[in-house]
């Protein structure tokens, strides 16, 4: 059928801190611009965060840290996913991630990164052009 | 390597037990993708074989966090699980916030449980229109327990226990009064009844209630029953009561296996899902032939609504 079926959206938040109160605005925001996205809640180790991926079928992997250990977090679950089969899942992230770690991150395979006070619609704005093309 | 969606290939690996499959699998059948219904015909040979539990129930109540609980008790088993957990989209935006996984995420790596979050996508009742569908790929992924996890009880174009063997109707002892007000729905249909948080006060009292309301049901001299539903009293969080519940979910899989009402419920379900396939199908099939000059006629009065129907309905 060719309707437009709504794009699957997956949100975790590795590492340790507790706060999910931003990853749940990004959720919500996703939701009203017609995204069904999976929440895995807090504390999620990249084993995790992959398999729920791949049970879930979703098209993009959205992460969200305020702990500092991005560095080693984002990259392990690109290649978590990577390895479980999931080559076309789009993987961005966000949270307090400094500029200069942003290039690093692109490397790994984390392709958008949204700093602190990124605005939520140019996070949906990038979804809806990359994930258009994707499918 | 054969392409992502070559049903052949998918079919294979799906009963050899691959999640990658499965996953792949559902997205078409649930998309109602071309090749969903060449699937479906061999997923629907391992249908019946295994025991489908419907957890129902409102926001809140404890749903996620007692299928999480019940999912342990059967991997300690051994046995392979599926779970459905279904939300309602967005009437506005058509998107979903399904956030049932928050609760299961500790079997998020067993190679064991499959779990996938449905979205409603426009039904009403907190099912999905792909409900039937999804479950006939757990079953040839080999799981043997599928748990559907849902809000509400689905009565309005399928209910859950057209969909599953055994209904789980879950309340809370703050859910008291409710229990009065539910009695019309999910009292018929549940198999069992769960007042969930019982280490919050008034479970005994929400407990005794339900059991009053339910033995209300039964009028003097009426038969009785061969099935009692049981209340269970669980605390999901801590896990108290849950050994008692797993024992009663086991004892009506029994029970629907002796008695010929196992059958009866598979016929129910066949029905069910035989009847959502002609509706979606045939119905849609005609409405997609419904075209601008069509409108025209019936403005000009050419033709009138019932003949026209007629027509679009008979027309190939
Ligand atoms: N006190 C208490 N809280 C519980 C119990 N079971 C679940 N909860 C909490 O109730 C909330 C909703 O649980 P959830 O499983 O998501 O409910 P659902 O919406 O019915 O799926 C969560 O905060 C749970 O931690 C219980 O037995 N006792
Ligand atoms: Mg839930």
């Amino acid at each position: 059928m060719v309707r437009g079926e709504p794009i699957r959206v997956l949100i975790a938040k590795p590492g340790l801190d507790g706060h999910d109160r931003g990853a749940k605005v990004i959720v919500r925001a996703l939701r009203d611009a017609g995204y069904e996205v999976i929440y895995t809640g807090i504390r999620q180790t990249p084993e995790m965060i992959a398999a729920a991926a791949l049970q879930e079928d979703v098209a993009a992997v959205g992460l969200s840290l305020l702990s500092g250990a991005h560095m080693t977090l984002f990259p392990e679950v690109v290649k978590r996913l990577r390895k479980a089969g999931l080559k076309d899942v789009l993987v961005f992230g966000g949270g307090i991630i400094p500029e200069e770690d942003v290039s690093a991150l692109k490397k790994a395979g984390v392709r958008a990164v949204f700093g602190p006070g990124t605005p939520l619609q140019s996070i949906v704005e990038y979804l809806n052009e990359n994930l258009k093309v994707a499918r | 390597m054969p392409a992502k969606n070559d049903p052949p290939d998918l079919i294979k690996r799906v009963r050899r037990g691959e999640h990658a499959a499965a996953s792949r699998a559902l997205s078409l059948v649930v998309n109602e993708d071309a090749v969903a219904d060449v699937l479906a015909k061999d997923f629907f040979k391992c249908s019946g074989v295994a025991q489908k539990l419907g957890v129902c129930g409102p926001p809140g109540a404890g749903k996620s966090t007692l299928l999480g609980r019940l999912i342990a008790r059967y991997r300690a088993e051994k046995i392979k699980v599926g779970a459905l957990m279904v939300d309602p989209s967005s009437s506005v935006s058509g998107g979903a916030f399904l956030g049932d996984r928050l609760r299961v995420m500790e079997h998020a790596t067993d190679p064991g449980v499959f779990m996938r979050s449905l979205a409603s996508r426009g039904m009403i009742g907190g099912l999905t229109h792909a409900i039937f569908g999804a479950i006939h790929v757990l079953e040839a992924l080999g799981c043997r327990k599928i748990l559907v996890e849902t809000v509400g009880t689905g009565q309005d174009e399928v209910d859950i226990a057209s969909v599953v063997d055994t209904v789980l109707c879950v309340t809370t002892p703050a859910m008291g009064d409710e229990i009065q007000a539910m009695k019309a729905g999910a009292m018929e249909i549940g198999d069992i009844f769960v007042v969930n948080k019982a280490d919050l006060s008034g479970a005994d009292r929400a407990v005794s209630a339900l059991r009053g309301a339910l033995g209300l049901g039964r009028s003097a001299g009426q038969e009785p029953q061969a099935w009692g539903p049981p209340v269970v009293a669980t605390s999901a969080s801590s896990g108290e009561g849950v050994a008692e519940l797993a024992e009663g979910v086991e004892a009506h899989w029994r029970y629907l296996k002796d008695s010929g009402e196992g059958r009866a419920r598979l016929k129910k379900q066949h029905a069910a899902e035989l009847r959502f396939w002609m509706q979606r199908r045939m119905i849609q099939a005609a409405l997609d032939r419904v075209s601008d000059k069509n409108l025209e006629d019936l403005l000009a009065l050419r033709t009138d609504p019932a003949s026209l129907g007629r027509k679009l309905m008979r027309a190939r």
